[in-house]
């Protein structure tokens, strides 16, 4: 009872990272509650899902699989969420801060009257004291222990709130995909599946929405929408040299973008390019290596939050926007961030 | 046939354009220093409203806000822009509500107005970035809904069936959905017209009762009494028969139980050299902050 719950994304019948993303990061949640992880399986043609699930630390699998939950509509998901959760009672619920969980989260909230966080950066268990109205409507002190602390960006970035919801369950969160880390914890652990009766939970009269047509293309990377990216100039020198600012993206969850003259050069691919031409980009952090700073590089990366600049020259136009310049080469300071995030992030 | 559309809009702080003075010394946002928009992505719902108006003659927009009495200005924007009149919910009892005690004060306004084909709103307000209170509203109305739409491709008026084209996650979808239904629309749709400047004439001076000074209310009574469409229908919790137990902060399961400023000084660049003690300093910084995870 009182599980940790991550609702599961599945693409087909491949299950979205984002949800063994939040997998990984639920297994630590329920284990800090001392509570089992579960999770939630929708779709059609389902046979064998539980595999690519379990060895993130799940220790039960509900599994849905009928025609018509596949493509994802909004009402029959919500519908097979608000009635298992109504017998499973979950104290937390994980979905992807995706189209689809962005489109069910707020209709299973509404439905189920708890408080839902979008977008969240970082989860974590916390006590806390807050002021509260006991029956005779005098306000109180009241002690919350183990709760979901939901940490999330606001007001455009500018802000960092903590929000909990301590009288409602489940406490609901989403978290956008590349932001908690994809580890499986165990290949060989033991979980248990349920596979349910889905008219039991989804009445015929809740298939109101057809998909006539689905376009779907894998991405090959998300610059768009990475909340930090490492950029690369023509300073990098060459293609090889590109190969460092992958090893610091991968560490920081990043995405990896290029200035046109790195991209003319042939030292990164044409969907990398950040710029007029190119891709906008609004990252929290960009990472500027060896980029001198060009007008056209600028329209394409002047909204991000901070601008790191590394650069060897001191007078490159870039410095002049960047929040922080490290004058140096990127050969020397790059690896050096990247042995430094190393030690010091958890 | 004609549609009963009802659009929802908000008045945001222009979180796109923050400066150096946004943000107090003590750490909270300085509302003040932000100029209140029109959300940008409810213009964008407008435009697909005014299109099937167009389409279907005879339908009317209805435009609901909720906010300070000041909102009403977002009111006046959708009227200039081809709107029919205009709904400000306001009360002091509806401050602090989340987006789930949001959507539930907005549901019941919808109620009341009652009547409506389809409820269009951005896919989300630039202030909190949430994307929640169009579905909530859905769920609360017991409609269906169709989110991140880009574009309203047919609605068939005999078989009220509505067919539109949506992002999802990397590539994009058509469905086909029943009125009445919510449908919440991207940034990347089609923008919204610009104001009329005959509308601007006829309803330059339109006003919520909330947004006139005593002296203004005498004058305005009669002029309203003549010319009716100068009055921005103003609503209060009791107004829309919400439940003191669901609306504002009461209502609000979420609680924000700590903010923290992360905005860097605007450009005030600081310079570092290439050494161990610099770089380890710099990504120890941003991870205390929060910046990099």
């Amino acid at each position: 009872m009182n599980s940790v719950f991550v609702y599961c994304e599945i693409e087909g019948k491949t299950v979205a990272d984002v949800s063994l993303e939040l997998l990984t990061k639920g297994r630590k949640l329920a284990n800090t509650l001392g509570v089992q992880l579960e999770c939630i399986c929708a779709g059609a043609g389902l046979e064998g899902v539980e595999k690519q699930v379990i060895p993130f630390g799940v220790d039960r699998v509900h599994i849905f699989d009928a025609e018509g939950l596949f493509p994802y509509t909004s009402n029959p998901h919500t519908a097979l969420v608000v009635n298992l959760f109504k017998e499973e009672k979950p104290q937390i619920c994980l979905m992807g801060a995706t189209v689809i969980g962005r489109d069910l989260g707020p209709r299973v909230s509404s439905s189920l009257h708890s408080g839902l966080t979008a977008d969240c950066t970082q989860l974590e268990i916390g006590d806390f004291e807050m002021n509260v109205k006991n029956a005779d409507g005098e306000m109180v002190k009241k002690q919350y222990t183990q709760q979901l602390y939901q940490i999330r960006p606001a007001f455009g970035g500018n802000i960092v709130a903590t929000i909990v919801n301590p009288e409602h369950r489940p406490q609901m969160a989403t978290v956008r995909e590349g932001v908690m880390k994809k580890e499986v914890l165990d290949a060989n652990y033991k979980g248990e599946v349920i596979r349910h009766d889905v008219a039991k939970y989804v009445p015929e009269t809740e298939y109101v929405v057809k998909v006539l047509d689905r376009h779907i293309e894998k991405a090959k990377h998300n610059l768009k929408g990475a909340s930090i990216v490492v950029s690369g100039g023509y300073g990098m020198g060459s293609r090889e040299g590109f190969d460092m600012l992958f090893e610091l993206a991968k560490e920081l969850h990043a995405e990896v973008g290029a200035s046109r003259a790195a991209v003319d050069a042939g030292f990164a691919d044409h969907d990398r390019q950040i710029g007029q031409t190119g891709v906008t980009v609004r990252p929290k952090v960009y990472i500027a290596c060896g980029i001198s700073g060009q007008i056209q590089h600028i329209a394409g990366m002047q909204d991000a939050g901070i601008i790191i600049s590394i650069n060897n020259d001191p007078n490159a136009p870039i410095n002049t926007i960047a929040d922080y310049v490290i004058n140096g080469t990127v050969e020397e300071v790059v690896p050096k961030m990247i042995k430094y995030y190393k030690k010091n992030s958890k | 046939m004609s549609l009963k559309i009802v659009v929802l809009a908000k008045q945001v702080p222009d979180t796109r354009n923050v400066g150096p003075d946004a943000m107090t010394p003590e750490g909270t946002v300085n509302r003040a220093a932000l100029p209140a928009v029109f959300n940008p992505e409810d213009l964008n719902a407008l435009e697909q409203a005014l299109r099937l108006k167009e389409q279907f003659p005879g339908s009317t927009i209805s435009v609901v806000t909720m906010g300070l009495p000041k909102s009403a200005e977002v009111i006046r924007e959708a009227l200039y822009r081809g709107a029919d009149e205009g709904y400000v919910i306001t009360d002091r009892c509806l401050g602090g509500a989340d987006t789930l005690a949001t959507s539930y004060t907005l549901s019941q306004a919808i109620k009341k107005i009652g009547g409506f084909d389809i409820i269009l709103g951005g896919r989300q307000a630039i202030d909190g970035d949430t994307a929640q209170v169009g579905p909530q509203i859905a769920e609360k109305l017991g409609l269906t809904q169709v989110t991140y739409a880009e574009e309203i491709l047919e609605l068939n008026p005999d078989t009220r069936k509505i067919i539109i084209k949506r992002h999802v996650d990397g590539g994009v979808e058509t469905v086909e959905a029943p009125l009445p239904l919510v449908v919440t629309v991207n940034g990347s749709a089609a923008p919204c017209r610009p104001r009329n400047a005959k509308r601007v004439l006829k309803y330059k001076n339109a006003t919520a009762p909330a947004e006139r000074t005593p002296e203004q209310a005498e004058a305005m009574a009669e002029l309203v009494a003549k010319k009716p469409y100068l009055n921005i229908n103003q609503w209060g919790a009791a107004d829309i028969d919400a439940d003191p137990e669901q609306i504002g902060k009461t209502g609000s399961p979420t609680n924000v139980k700590a903010v923290k400023n992360i905005v860097f000084k605007a450009k005030e660049s600081r310079t570092m050299t290439a050494s161990d003690a610099d770089i380890e300093g710099l990504i120890v910084e941003l991870l205390d902050s929060n910046t990099i995870g």
